[in-house]
C-alpha cells in the first residue's frame, strides 16, 4: 500500500515529523517499508511564461528567451531546449537556485548574451528519469509561484507492507484512523454529501447469492464526458499511490477506493440488458476479462450479471464486453460488499490478481460502500459531467458482528504485565472500538471495518500493539528445572558431523530437489512411480526430490574441479525421499536422515613428506570404520547403479544394511567429465548415531603370546569370509586374529594370495603352555586347509 | 722422575691429538696398555730395592693417574664431540609443514546450527524434528491457516506431483518449520494429555524448508529454526526475555538492541516480528528483520488438544541463514548452497 504523505495529513492531524509518523506506523505493526521524497531538494525554481523565442544571433541550437517569472520586468534567458516556444509555461530555475545535484544557477553569459536563469525540464528537476525538453505545465499555472509549492513536491511517498489481516488500513482513510488512535490525533475524514438524483434511470439489482454478496449499491450515470482529462491533483495522488493515470472514469473509481477503501466498478449501461444479479457462475460460463484473458468460470465463482451474461468476476475483475470506454457516455456504477470467503483464492487460481481482489478477500468495510458510490458519483459529475439517477440499494442479512469478550486478567496474564480495565477502556477508545463493561470484563464490537477482532487474543493483541510491545518487559525467562534425556547409546548428530570433519571432509548443503538424470544415474530410478515430481518446480534441474544425496556431491566436486581444487573430500547431511504407502508420518514418503560423503584426489593433502597417492576404497573404509567404531560392523559386496560393481559395498552393522561405500562407477566418471573415480558412500544417519555403552571385562593379567601365520588361498576367497569361517572353530584362547600383509606376485602360485595374520592368545587365569599354542594354531591351520583349501606358506 | 713427567706430558699432548676413539684406545695402550711405558715403569718396581720401592712406586701411581684422567678427559671431549656432530647432523627443518590429513570443516549454517542448539539447551530445551515432505494438514491446518486463507499467499508452495501426473493435493514440500510445533505438541498430548499437570513443552526445531522462490536474497531451499515454549502461565513478556537473551548470547554482545514490531501470523497471536540494531560494525544502526514470533494462537493449541485456558506459550522462527549471514558477515545467501570450497572452508 503506497500513498502520498501530503494526502494522508488532509485526513489526520498531526505535528508528527515525516520520521516519527513512519517510526509509529511500523511499531503499530503497519511496516514503513519505504519512504520516498517525491522529488529531491532544489529551491528558487518557479512557474514562468515564455514570452518571447528569438534565435542566438552566435550560436544555432541556442534561443533568447524573454521569460516572465512573475517578479516584475521580464528576465532574459538563453535556453537551448527544442520545444522552447511563446506562451509555454514552463518551470524556470532562478538566479541563486540550487538544482539537485548541487547545480547552481548564476547569471552567465552563454556565447556572449547575459543568460539569467534556466529553463527547465523534469529530468532537471529530478522528478522524471529522462526527458526530452522542458517540462511543460498546463496554461492555468500561476506564473511566478514555486515550482513546488504547484506540484506539491514537498511530499513523500510512504509505502506500508501490510499484514493480511489489516485490510482496514488499504486506503488513506484506514491510515488516517490508525494514525488517529496510534498518534493521539484527530482524525479529517472527509465529508460525503449524498447526491441527489437528476434523472429517474435506475437499474434493478438482485442479491441471488447472498451470502456471498449481501449488499449492493448501483447507480445510473447518463450524459458523462469519459474523454474528459482527469484533474491533475487526482493523478498526482493516483500516480503517488503507484496507480497510472488511464481515463478519468478509471481514474475515479481508482481515486475512491485509495481514499475510502472500497473498491468499485463502472460498467457501461447500454451493454446491459435487465437487472444486475450478483449470483454463483453457472456451468459452463465463460468471460471475457478486462485483461484479455478468456475464463472457464468455476462453480464457486461469484459474478456480476445481467440477465443473460456474466459481466464480471465480482469483486475480482470485470468483463471486457462491459467494460467502459472513452466512448461510454452511460455508467453503471457498483459499490458493493462481497464476502472475503467468497472471493479468497479464487483469482490466485486463476493466475492473477487485483487491487479490488486484494480488498475483498481480506475484508473491505461493508458501513463505507453507500459514502463510495456517492463520493465517486461526486467526482464523475465534477470531473466528467452527466447526471445521476437514484441509488439502488439491495441488501441481505450482513455479516454478524459477534461482541467479543476481553478478560482483562487474561489480558494481564498472556501479555505478562499488568493493566487496568481504565488503560484498556483507554485503549479500545482511541481506536473507535464500541464496548460494553461488565465489571472487569470487556464486551467488544467490531467496527464494520475490522474483519480481525473475533476472539479475545484479538483484543489482546489490539492492547499490546497500542500500549507498545516496546513499553512490554523483557523479564529472564523463568521455568521448571529438569533434566534432560541423553541416552548414552546415541552419540549426538554434532558429534558425527565432527569425527569426519577431523578427517579432512567438508560439510556441504544441497538441494532436496535434483535433476531427473541424477535419480536416474545414480539411483537406477527412472519409473513414474519411483520418482517424486514437483508439481511446480522452480527449474527443470530442479524437478524430482533426490533418494540419493550422492547426485549434489558429485556436482559440487565438478563445481570444485572447475576451480581447480583438486583435493576434495564433501559430506552431507540431509534426508533422502522414497515413496512408500507405509511410511510414516506422512503416509507415501520415506524421508530418512543420510550421511553422505565424497573422497576424490590424493590420499594425503599434496606436500614434501608423504609420497602421493590417490584416495582408494580403503582410505574411505578406514574413514568409516572410525566413524562408526563398532565391532559389529560388516561389509559385503554390493551391486549399486552407482558403483563400480567390483569396489563396492554394503555396510552393515550388527547385520542390518545401513549404507553403501564404494567407487564411482566408470560410466559416471566418464559421463561426468571426471579426471579420476570418487570414492563415495550413504550412510543411515540415525545408524551412524548409534554407540555402544560400554561394558566392562576382565583385563588379563598374564602376557599374550603372539605367533604369526602365513597362508596361500585363492584369489577369490574374501578375507570376511575365512573369517567367519574360522570364528566357529577356533580355540577360545585366540583374542584376535590381525591381517598384517596381503602379498600377489612372485612365489604364489596364479590366481592365489597369500595372507599373513598375527594371531594373539591369551587367558585371563594363566600363563599358556607351549603345547596349547601349538595346539591351537594347528587348529587353525587345519580349519583353513579344509574350509578353504588354504595351504600354509612355507 | 723427569722421565714419569714426561711421559705423563707425552701421553697427555698424545691423547689430544686424537680425536677418532679407537685411535685414542691405541694410543692409550701406549702409556697403559700390557708393555705400555707405565706399565712397564710398574714392572720395573719389583727391581728396584725395597727402599726406593714405596716412593718410585707412588710416584709411577701419580703419573699413572694423571695419564688416566687425561685418557678419560679426551674421551669425554671426544664422546661430546660426536654427539655434537650428531645432532648438528640431525637437524631438520622445523618449519616444514606437518605430515598430515587437512582438517575439514563444517558449514557455517550448521555451525550456526550447533551454536543454537546448545545456548537454548542450556535453559532447557530440546531439539525436535519433523518431516519436510509435510502433509498440508500440519503445515496450514493445524497452524491455523485454512484453504483460502489470504496468509497462503505469503507463502509460495511447492506440491508434488503424484506418478500419474496430478497434482498431490494431502502433501507438499513444507513452507515452515512450525508444522513441527503442531507434531510436537500432539505427540506431547497424547504421553501426557491424562496427567492433572502437563510438563512444559520447550523445543527449538531446526530444519530445511522450501519456497518457490529465487533471487539474491531468496532461495528455494533455505533453513529456519523453530521454538516453541507452552506451559502454565508462560506470556509475551517471557518470550521477549527469551529471544534478548538468545540474541545477546547468540551475537556475543550486548552492544544491540531488539525490537519487536506488531505483524500478523495465522498461528499466533499477539505476533511480532524480531528486528535487530547492532551499535556498531558494518550493519551498524540498520533494523535487520530476522525472526517472527508470537503468542501460540489458542485454534492452534485446540487443533494439538491444549486447553488453552489451562496453558498459553509462545513461538518463534528465526531465519538460520541469515542468523548465520550477520553472524559472520556472509552477504549473499546463495553462498550456502554452492558447495564451493574456497567459500566454505573459511568456516573450517
Amino acid at each position: 500500500m503506497k500513498f502520498s504523505e501530503s494526502w494522508l495529513r488532509t485526513l489526520v492531524d498531526t505535528k508528527l515529523s515525516s520520521e516519527e509518523l513512519s517510526h509509529l506506523l511500523t511499531m503499530a505493526g503497519l511496516e514503513v517499508e519505504g519512504l520516498e521524497p517525491v522529488a529531491p531538494q532544489f529551491n528558487d525554481v518557479v512557474v514562468a511564461q515564455v514570452l518571447e523565442v528569438v534565435k542566438h544571433p552566435d550560436a544555432d541550437r541556442l534561443n533568447v528567451c524573454k521569460v516572465d517569472t512573475g517578479r516584475g520586468e521580464p528576465t532574459t534567458i538563453v535556453c537551448g531546449a527544442p520545444n522552447v516556444a511563446v506562451g509555454l509555461r514552463v518551470p524556470c530555475a532562478l538566479p541563486g537556485a540550487k538544482l539537485p545535484g548541487d547545480f547552481v544557477i548564476k547569471i552567465a553569459k552563454v556565447r556572449g548574451i547575459e543568460s539569467s536563469g534556466m529553463l527547465c525540464s523534469a529530468k532537471e528537476l529530478g522528478i522524471a528519469e529522462e526527458a526530452s525538453g522542458l517540462m511543460i505545465l498546463p496554461p492555468d499555472a500561476p506564473v511566478g509561484q514555486s515550482i513546488r509549492q504547484y506540484l506539491d513536491l514537498d511530499d513523500n511517498e510512504f509505502e506500508l507492507k501490510l499484514t493480511p489481516n489489516r485490510a482496514d488500513c488499504l486506503s488513506l482513510n484506514g491510515v488516517a484512523r490508525e494514525v488517529a488512535a496510534i498518534a493521539g490525533a484527530r482524525a479529517k475524514f472527509i465529508d460525503v454529501p449524498e447526491v441527489a438524483a437528476t434523472i429517474v434511470d435506475q437499474r434493478a439489482v438482485v442479491l441471488d447469492a447472498p451470502a456471498a454478496c449481501p449488499l449492493y449499491f448501483g447507480r445510473v450515470l447518463k450524459g458523462v464526458n469519459a474523454k474528459a482529462p482527469t484533474p491533475e491533483w487526482m493523478k498526482r495522488r493516483l500516480e503517488r499511490s503507484a496507480i497510472r493515470s488511464i481515463s478519468a472514469l478509471v481514474d475515479v473509481t481508482n481515486y475512491v477506493m485509495l481514499e475510502l477503501g472500497q473498491p468499485l466498478h463502472a460498467f457501461d449501461n447500454t451493454k446491459l440488458e435487465g437487472a444486475v444479479h450478483a449470483r454463483m457462475a453457472k456451468p459452463e460460463e465463460k468471460l471475457l476479462l478486462l485483461n484479455e484473458q478468456t475464463i472457464n468460470i468455476d462453480a464457486d465463482i461469484l459474478v456480476i450479471a445481467d440477465e443473460v451474461k456474466p459481466l464480471a468476476m465480482a469483486g475480482i475483475m470485470g468483463g471486457e464486453e462491459s467494460g467502459i470506454t472513452l466512448e461510454t457516455s452511460e455508467l453503471f456504477l457498483e459499490s458493493a460488499f462481497f464476502a472475503p470467503k467468497a472471493i479468497a483464492g479464487r483469482a490466485r487460481r486463476y493466475g492473477f490478481g487485483s487491487d479490488a481482489s486484494h480488498r475483498f478477500e481480506r475484508g473491505v468495510d461493508f458501513g463505507g460502500a453507500k459514502r463510495a458510490i456517492e463520493r465517486a458519483t461526486q467526482l464523475i459529475i465534477d470531473v466528467c459531467g452527466g447526471a445521476a439517477g437514484p441509488v439502488t440499494e439491495a441488501k441481505a442479512e450482513m455479516p454478524a458482528r459477534k461482541p467479543v469478550r476481553l478478560r482483562t486478567a487474561r489480558a494481564c496474564a498472556v501479555i505478562g504485565m499488568t493493566f487496568s480495565p481504565e488503560q484498556i477502556a483507554g485503549l479500545f477508545n482511541g481506536l473507535a472500538l464500541s464496548f460494553v463493561r461488565e465489571g472487569d470484563d470487556f464486551l467488544v464490537t467490531p467496527p464494520t471495518w475490522r474483519f480481525d477482532i473475533e476472539i479475545e487474543e484479538d483484543l489482546i493483541e489490539e492492547i499490546a500493539r497500542l500500549h507498545g510491545y516496546d513499553n512490554i518487559p523483557a523479564p529472564a525467562p523463568r521455568g521448571n528445572l529438569k533434566m534432560m534425556v541423553q541416552p548414552e547409546a546415541q552419540r549426538p548428530a554434532a558429534r558425527v558431523r565432527q569425527l569426519l570433519v577431523d578427517r579432512g571432509y567438508q560439510e556441504v548443503v544441497n538441494f532436496a530437489f535434483v535433476e531427473e538424470a541424477w535419480e536416474a544415474d545414480f539411483a537406477a530410478k527412472t519409473a513414474e512411480a519411483d520418482l517424486i515430481r514437483l508439481a511446480n518446480p522452480i527449474a527443470s534441474q530442479m524437478a524430482v526430490m533426490r533418494s540419493t544425496l550422492f547426485g549434489g556431491l558429485i556436482s559440487n566436486l565438478v563445481t570444485n574441479l572447475k576451480r581447480k581444487q583438486n583435493r576434495v573430500r564433501l559430506f552431507e547431511t540431509g534426508r533422502s525421499f522414497a515413496r512408500d504407502v507405509a511410511a510414516t508420518p506422512v503416509p507415501g514418503f520415506v524421508q530418512s536422515w543420510k550421511l553422505s560423503g565424497l573422497a576424490y584426489g590424493g590420499a594425503l593433502p599434496e606436500g614434501w613428506g608423504s609420497a602421493s597417492r590417490k584416495v582408494d576404497f580403503f582410505d574411505v573404509k578406514g574413514d568409516l570404520e572410525a566413524l562408526l567404531a563398532s565391532t559389529q560392523l560388516r561389509f559385503e559386496k554390493l551391486v549399486h547403479p552407482a558403483l563400480h560393481p567390483g569396489r563396492a559395498a554394503r555396510v552393515l552393522l550388527d547385520g542390518r544394511e545401513i549404507g553403501c561405500l564404494g567407487e564411482l562407477h566408470p560410466e559416471w566418471v566418464q559421463k561426468y567429465d571426471l579426471p579420476q573415480a570418487p570414492v563415495v558412500f550413504e550412510l543411515d544417519f540415525d545408524a551412524v548415531k548409534a554407540a555402544q555403552v560400554p561394558v566392562f571385562s576382565e583385563v588379563s593379567k598374564f602376557p599374550p603370546v603372539i605367533r604369526d601365520l602365513a597362508i596361500v588361498v585363492d584369489q577369490e576367497v574374501a578375507l570376511q569370509t575365512l573369517l567367519d569361517g574360522l570364528k566357529e572353530q577356533v580355540s577360545g584362547l585366540v583374542q584376535d586374529i590381525q591381517l598384517f600383509d596381503v602379498y600377489v606376485g612372485k612365489g604364489v602360485p596364479e590366481n592365489k594370495k597369500s595372507l599373513a595374520f598375527r594371531i594373539v592368545m591369551q587367558d585371563t587365569q594363566r600363563t599358556l603352555q607351549d603345547s596349547e599354542v601349538d595346539a591351537a594354531m594347528q587348529q587353525l591351520v587345519s580349519c583353513f586347509e579344509q574350509a578353504f583349501g588354504a595351504q600354509l606358506r612355507a | 722422575m723427569d722421565n714419569l713427567d714426561q711421559i705423563v706430558s707425552e701421553a697427555q699432548a698424545a691423547f689430544a691429538a686424537i680425536s677418532d676413539p679407537d685411535a685414542l684406545e691405541q694410543v692409550k695402550a701406549r702409556f697403559l696398555g700390557k708393555s705400555g711405558q707405565i706399565t712397564e715403569l710398574l714392572k720395573g718396581l719389583g727391581k728396584l730395592p725395597p727402599e726406593e720401592k714405596k716412593t718410585a712406586g707412588a710416584a709411577i701411581n701419580v703419573a699413572k693417574t694423571a695419564v688416566e684422567t687425561a685418557l678419560n678427559e679426551r674421551r669425554e671431549a671426544i664422546r661430546k664431540a660426536a654427539l655434537e656432530a650428531r645432532l648438528a647432523e640431525e637437524a631438520l627443518d622445523v618449519t616444514l609443514p606437518g605430515r598430515a590429513e587437512a582438517r575439514g570443516g563444517l558449514h557455517p549454517v550448521t555451525r550456526t546450527l550447533e551454536r543454537i542448539e546448545a545456548l537454548f539447551r542450556s535453559i532447557g530445551f530440546e531439539v525436535a524434528d519433523g518431516p519436510e515432505i509435510e502433509e498440508d494438514f500440519f503445515n496450514f491446518t493445524a497452524m491455523n491457516t485454512p484453504e483460502d486463507h489470504p496468509a497462503r499467499s505469503m507463502h509460495d508452495t511447492f506440491y508434488l506431483q503424484n506418478p500419474d501426473g496430478t497434482v498431490a493435493d494431502k502433501v507438499l514440500l513444507r513452507t515452515h518449520t512450525s508444522p513441527i510445533q503442531a507434531r510436537y505438541m500432539k505427540a506431547h498430548v497424547e504421553r501426557y494429555g491424562q496427567l492433572e499437570k502437563m510438563p512444559e513443552i520447550r523445543i527449538i526445531a531446526p530444519g530445511r524448508v522450501y519456497r518457490v522462490d529465487s533471487d539474491a536474497t531468496h532461495s528455494p531451499m533455505f533453513n529456519q529454526v523453530e521454538g516453541l515454549w507452552v506451559g502454565d502461565g508462560v506470556s509475551f513478556a517471557d518470550l521477549k526475555g527469551v529471544i534478548a537473551d538468545f540474541l545477546k548470547s547468540f551475537f556475543e554482545t550486548d552492544d544491540l538492541v531488539v525490537r519487536f514490531r506488531p505483524s500478523f501470523f495465522p498461528f499466533t497471536e499477539p505476533s511480532a516480528e524480531i528486528d535487530v540494531a547492532f551499535m556498531s560494525g558494518a550493519l551498524k544502526g540498520r533494523w535487520l528483520e530476522i525472526a517472527g514470533c508470537g503468542m501460540v494462537h489458542p485454534d492452534v493449541l485446540r487443533i494439538a488438544g491444549i486447553d488453552p485456558e489451562k496453558y498459553t506459550g509462545f513461538a518463534f522462527g528465526f531465519g538460520q541463514d541469515r542468523l548465520t549471514m550477520l553472524r559472520y558477515g556472509v552477504n549473499d545467501l546463495r553462498l550456502f548452497f554452492e558447495g564451493d570450497l574456497r567459500f566454505l572452508r573459511q568456516f573450517a
